[in-house]
């Protein structure tokens, strides 16, 4: 349970500002390859968990390149650790989290912008006064999606990572493995039961944050 | 403080061009709804890129595509008066004033943010937000943070067009108290007739 919200709250924390990059590109930006990148951060969502897992494996292996290079650098090895886990939690919010940000940025009324600018912000200041204060409800409520989405990750964290219980066991993989002792009917319920109270808290959260953002959008067009 | 303006671009399958001097006072660009006043506006204040021509200032080059030279809106020191107000839905009014307010230099600043409220009559309105205000109050807000932005000159794209009947008479007196007291040169957007009427010291019909 504990581990979980350590593999989770760190996955998430670690592929926002990446999640928000992304977002940002494929709301403003025009570039050669952008259905491309479009199509690469949506495709976790709908691959089989298993084979992202298992891509992971051959990219973060002992012989993947990615995993050679982060041992020989920095000394780091994620297979069949908590980081690993958190990475695939990571790897599987990350579609969710681009598109709640996405849409939330092309909400922004690029009028504003343009206001902004005319009285005297630059291009960076205007991002930070306007455009990322009001895509914030937005941000958020991708963040609590994805937190949600990566507590329940299974196919592909026990894939990369394996199930080693106080290292990779989250909560799928601990209600998964109590279900193969008889008798646990118990132990199952009550992490059953978390696992539905963190997801329904997850989805209202973001829904009154996406709610509100709205709001605040639709109340600025009237002026 | 003089305008020369010959711009244009094409837009979709038209071509918005525009070619004018103007000087001192409210000078207005009038024509019907579709000539491209609006994107003409925006062009001068560096939203919008013309393809070709040139645009000074009192002197000073904003644009000029033959010689490579285009100033980002916040380096054009000007005022935009939106018709829709525009105000920042997430800032209280005193932050829309201020807006503008900080970012400019000190020593360029010309009026304090109490001058402008008692100027605009919106000084019981600083703790409101935006969505709360009618009309006429968020349109007086608008012309207020860009004024506060130290403006050496003023674009107003059909300020009145949301307001009432009554709004509209009171944004005039305010708009012409402007240009008469603040001795600031305004281009002004219209395809009201009555509008440039009264308020137009020069006419300059786009067609």
């Amino acid at each position: 349970m504990l581990l979980s919200l350590k593999v989770s709250g760190v996955a998430i924390a670690g592929t926002l500002p990446i999640a928000f990059a992304l977002a940002w590109l494929l709301a403003r930006a025009r570039f050669p390859g952008r259905f491309l990148l479009d199509g690469l951060v949506y495709l976790p969502l709908v691959l089989p968990p298993v084979v992202t897992g298992w891509l992971l494996l051959l990219a973060f292996g002992p012989e993947g390149p990615a995993g050679r290079f982060l041992d020989r650098t920095l000394g780091i090895t994620l297979m069949f650790r908590w980081t690993g886990a958190a990475l695939a939690a990571a790897i599987m919010a990350l579609p969710l989290m681009v598109r709640a940000i996405r849409l939330s940025i092309e909400a922004v009324d690029r009028r504003l912008e343009g206001a902004a600018r005319t009285l005297g912000a630059s291009p960076w200041r205007t991002f930070f006064t306007v455009t990322l204060p009001l895509s914030l409800p937005g941000v958020l409520a991708g963040a609590v999606l994805g937190f949600a989405r990566s507590i329940g990750e299974f196919g592909a964290t026990i894939t990369f990572v394996s199930n080693i219980p106080d290292e990779t066991r989250t909560l799928p993989l601990a209600i998964y493995s109590a279900l193969q002792i008889p008798g646990s009917e118990a132990l199952v319920t009550r992490l059953a039961l978390i696992s539905v109270a963190l997801s329904l808290g997850a989805v209202i959260l973001s829904e009154a944050l996406a709610r509100r953002g709205q709001m605040n959008e639709r109340m600025g067009h009237v002026l | 403080m003089s305008f020369e303006v010959d711009i244009s671009r094409h837009l979709g399958d038209r071509i918005i061009s525009a070619h004018f001097t103007a000087d001192r006072g409210i000078t207005a660009l009038f024509g019907p709804s579709g000539v491209g006043k609006s994107s003409i506006l925006n062009m001068i204040a560096g939203l919008l890129q013309p393809d070709s021509g040139r645009i000074s200032v009192g002197g000073e080059v904003l644009f000029d595509a033959l010689a490579g030279i285009d100033l980002p809106p916040e380096r054009r020191r000007l005022g935009y008066v939106f018709q829709d107000g525009r105000l920042f839905p997430h800032k209280r009014v005193r932050a829309n004033l201020l807006y503008g307010h900080d970012l400019a230099p000190p020593q360029e600043r010309w009026m304090s943010p109490e001058e402008a409220a008692d100027f605009l009559g919106i000084a019981h309105l600083l703790d409101r937000w935006p969505r709360s205000l009618s009309g006429g109050e968020a349109q007086r807000v608008a012309i207020g943070r860009a004024l506060l932005s130290a403006p050496r000159f003023l674009l107003m794209d059909e300020p009145l067009s949301s307001l009432d009947l009554p709004r509209r008479d009171e944004i005039m007196t305010v708009i012409e108290r402007i240009a008469r007291e603040l001795k600031l040169p305004i281009l002004y957007v219209s395809h009201d007739r009555q509008e440039i009427d009264r308020l137009a010291d020069t006419v300059i019909t786009l067609t």
